[in-house]
């Protein structure tokens, strides 16, 4: 791999000062953004278009936000595994610790009039879009506080003021609703786009097919991600689908492969597929990743694989990791700095845990609202117009 | 109390005395009305849209001209069909609202299967009139989607039948994101097509979708039964935050009335009075009105004065008006095309009997179609459904 050096006098003395200051909560390391040119682990592969350069740019600043936010997910993550076995969390909790970069990588090339939907394995992609860390808590544990006031749970994360549409349980369901957003994007004529996450396990439904249709039919902004960490719950993606090529599934759509554990690489696919879907109509992004807990927290994850390959991709191809590792090759901050970084990050989830903890959970009659939106008067209860029981005089 | 009723303009009419229960021995009921009366203050003005005084259809099967009111052309409005009065609800809502859009099967060039998208496509481009592809499901979706952004998506559902395809999307996600999300997003699509059994059309195109959707929360349904609610309710329902199901008639679409000229709305959660009565409340919607209707002709010559209401609001129910017939009648008989189990019918006696037991003189008689898959030969598509015959005799059951 050519790891183009970043050589500048100035380097060392950008690295002395801000390590005398005093460390914060803030980026307190190299923020310097003079660019670096890496490369990706992969080439990326390309279905009906020209991939995309393995050649990326990124900047020591952009470097160390991207640990900083995958580490603070991943320890989000692990928190909500062990409030899950207190039993503070029920029902489903999915997790997302290994497939970070893609949320990442997928935040760093969009602006915040772009919209993105996923399916429930939402909690990094809510955090990725501007979600705080008290809203995921409070909503894992059914608190006031959370993003969906405790009604909605883990499946169901929304954040409307950063156009993240959720947050949504039943499997595949959630495509045609982002090809939705995508239509009013043009619609709107608002020139921003619509990235709409499945999973390999999602990729055989028919809605899917169906959506890309419509999408490519009325060259909607739509950028469909099949987020492929190769299982659908139990089922290995060699048993669930013919053909496992999911960027090529869209076939009159142009499709690219992409390393989901390589934020770098992630970050330049959905650069090149915005200005793609804005030109030319929906593309699939195959983004391959991995994923370390089980499907569920109800799921060991250890019946249909075994452990050596869960920590054989956790050695050899852990997002962090990489990150880690290119941060000190290229001397942007040391060892003892990232591991205060995940200090600083694993005293914030705290933080946010024992606030959560706090937060009282939601009033009776909080049961009732939202049930309709106030539009000509109708608050309902029961059968009738306005009260469990109606009464004439 | 007078502000309670239906019909609050002229107050007379509608007396609560009890002289008019019945004894067992004869049949004792009031003067008998002329059945041809047409009253002109149907529903109360509650609605702050200003609605003109509704103009009522007295007789059951409207294509005939023997009746009084639409005769003349003298009177302000103009006259036209149902399918019509659909179209212009939705051409006149699409040009107030930029936001409006329809997508569905056939809408576009075609004009829409039963012509209710006649000509928009025309008037408002390929973007605002969506031909989709045979894909129910996605199609459904995208306009949730839409919505969710603040598009005001009016989805077609070529038959009512076809979208149980789409089930999935309008339960979960068109039902609930409202709730799911802590009230971030409102949903304000309208899900409308022709349902109900139609003449041979065989059984999976005269499926009865209402009993199927009505335990979803979070929406709203409603049926029409005129010309003039028909584009009343089509547009409250474009102009409502939540989602909303149009359940149409196959059978409807070529009823005729004269409509007012001027912009108007009908309540969503309101029940119509179509005649006011003193025996019986008779509750019913969509087609089972003109049955009803017809049923009505034949009761007041023995003898009898129903009170029918068109319920309209299919979820949430007008328990008011409802309520309100059930004091001063005591007897209630539900007429509807949905099947026995399970259907609109089951759940209206359920919340009758919960909140009106008191006023009930006798048990709630629910006259549904029959639970079958309604056959193709017509002789016994007939007996599937609720005939006028059966009515008439419901009401005698009830009244002895």
């Amino acid at each position: 791999m050519a790891l183009s050096r970043f050589a500048s006098s100035s380097r060392s003395g950008s690295l002395l000062k801000p390590l005398s200051s005093a460390i914060s909560l803030r980026r307190p390391i190299s923020t310097d953004t003079t660019p670096i040119t890496l490369e990706t682990s992969v080439p990326f592969t390309a279905h009906q278009c020209e991939a995309p350069s393995r050649t990326v740019q990124t900047t020591a600043n952009e470097l160390l936000t991207f640990f900083r936010d995958m580490a603070l997910m991943r320890r989000m993550e692990i928190a909500a595994d062990s409030l899950y076995k207190a039993k503070l969390i029920r029902g489903f909790c999915h997790l997302y610790d290994g497939q970070e970069a893609v949320a990442v990588g997928m935040e760093a090339a969009l602006t915040k009039k772009d919209c993105i939907i996923t399916a429930y394995r939402d909690h990094c992609t809510f955090m990725a879009r501007g979600g705080t860390l008290l809203e995921v808590f409070a909503e894992l544990m059914g608190r006031q506080a959370g993003c969906s006031r405790g009604k909605g749970g883990s499946m169901h994360f929304y954040k409307k003021d950063s156009n993240f549409y959720g947050g949504h349980g039943i499997v595949g369901a959630q495509v045609p609703l982002g090809c939705g957003l995508a239509f009013a994007q043009k619609y709107s004529k608002d020139e921003a786009v619509t990235f709409a996450l499945y999973g390999d396990g999602a990729a055989n439904q028919g809605q899917l097919f169906e959506a890309l249709n419509i999408s490519a039919l009325w060259d909607l902004p739509a950028i469909l991600v099949c987020e492929n960490n190769h299982y659908g719950m139990g089922t290995a993606e060699w048993r669930a689908a013919k053909s496992p090529a999911y960027y090529k599934r869209g076939d009159y759509a142009p499709g690219l492969k992409v390393d989901g554990m390589d934020v770098l690489a992630v970050k330049q696919a959905c650069t090149f597929a915005k200005e793609h879907a804005l030109k030319n109509g929906p593309i699939i992004l195959e983004m391959d990743t991995y994923r370390y807990h089980g499907h569920s927290m109800s799921d060991p994850g250890s019946t249909y694989r075994t452990r050596d390959e869960i920590t054989g991709v956790r050695q050899e191809r852990d997002p962090i990791e990489r990150i880690r590792k290119l941060i000190l090759s290229h001397d942007l901050a040391t060892e003892k700095e990232l591991k205060d970084i995940e200090k600083e990050v694993r005293k914030e989830v705290d933080d946010a845990i024992a606030q959560a903890k706090e937060n009282p959970v939601p009033e009776s009659s909080e049961l009732f609202t939202n049930v309709y939106a106030k539009g000509l008067g109708v608050e309902s209860f029961g059968a009738d117009r306005k009260e469990v029981r109606a009464t004439l005089p | 109390m007078a502000a309670i009723f239906q019909g609050v303009g002229a107050a007379a009419p509608l007396s609560s005395s009890p002289s008019n229960s019945f004894d067992s021995n004869k049949s004792v009921f009031s003067p008998p009305r002329s059945f041809s009366v047409v009253r002109s203050d149907g529903i109360v003005n509650l609605n702050p849209k200003g609605r003109s005084a509704q103009r009522l259809i007295s007789n059951a099967v409207a294509t005939k001209a023997d009746s009084p009111a639409a005769s003349s052309s003298s009177k302000p409005g103009h006259e036209l069909l149902l399918f019509e009065a659909l179209q212009e609800g939705l051409e006149e809502e699409m040009e107030r609202d930029p936001r409006v859009c329809v997508m569905g099967e056939d809408v576009g060039h075609y004009g829409g299967s039963y012509k209710v998208t006649k000509g928009l496509a025309k008037r408002f481009g390929d973007l605002r009139v969506l031909d989709t592809p045979i894909a129910e499901n996605s199609f459904t979706g995208m306009g949730i989607g839409a919505a969710m952004t603040g598009l005001r998506p009016v989805i077609e559902g070529m038959n009512m039948g076809f979208l149980l395809l789409a089930f999935n999307q309008i339960s979960n996600n068109c039902g609930m994101l409202h709730y799911t999300s802590g009230g971030q997003f409102t949903i304000p699509v309208v899900i409308r097509g022709p349902g109900g059994v139609g003449r041979q059309l065989g059984a999976e195109h005269s499926q009865r979708l209402e009993s199927y959707f009505q335990s979803i929360p979070g929406i709203q349904m409603v049926a029409c039964s005129t010309p003039y609610n028909a584009k009343g309710l089509m547009k409250a329902a474009i102009r409502s935050e939540n989602p909303v199901i149009l359940f149409e008639h196959v059978l409807l679409y070529n009823l005729k009335e004269r409509i007012p000229d001027e912009d108007y709305i009908c309540n969503l959660e309101e029940a119509e009075m179509v005649r006011p009565g003193e025996h019986v409340t008779i509750l019913t919607y969509s087609r089972m009105r003109y049955h009803v209707m017809q049923a009505a002709k034949t009761l007041v010559n023995k003898g009898y004065d129903p009170e029918v209401i068109d319920i309209r609001s299919l979820k949430p129910f007008d328990l008011h008006t409802i309520g309100n017939s059930v004091k001063k009648t005591h007897r209630v008989l539900i007429v509807e095309e949905c099947m026995r189990t399970g259907g609109i019918g089951a759940s209206l006696t359920a919340a009758i009997t919960e909140n009106f037991n008191d006023y009930l003189d006798a048990p709630i008689m629910c006259l549904s179609s029959q639970d079958v898959p309604t056959p193709y030969a017509g002789t016994l598509e007939e007996v599937t459904v609720v005939q006028p015959a059966q009515i008439v005799t419901a009401v005698e059951q009830l009244c002895q």
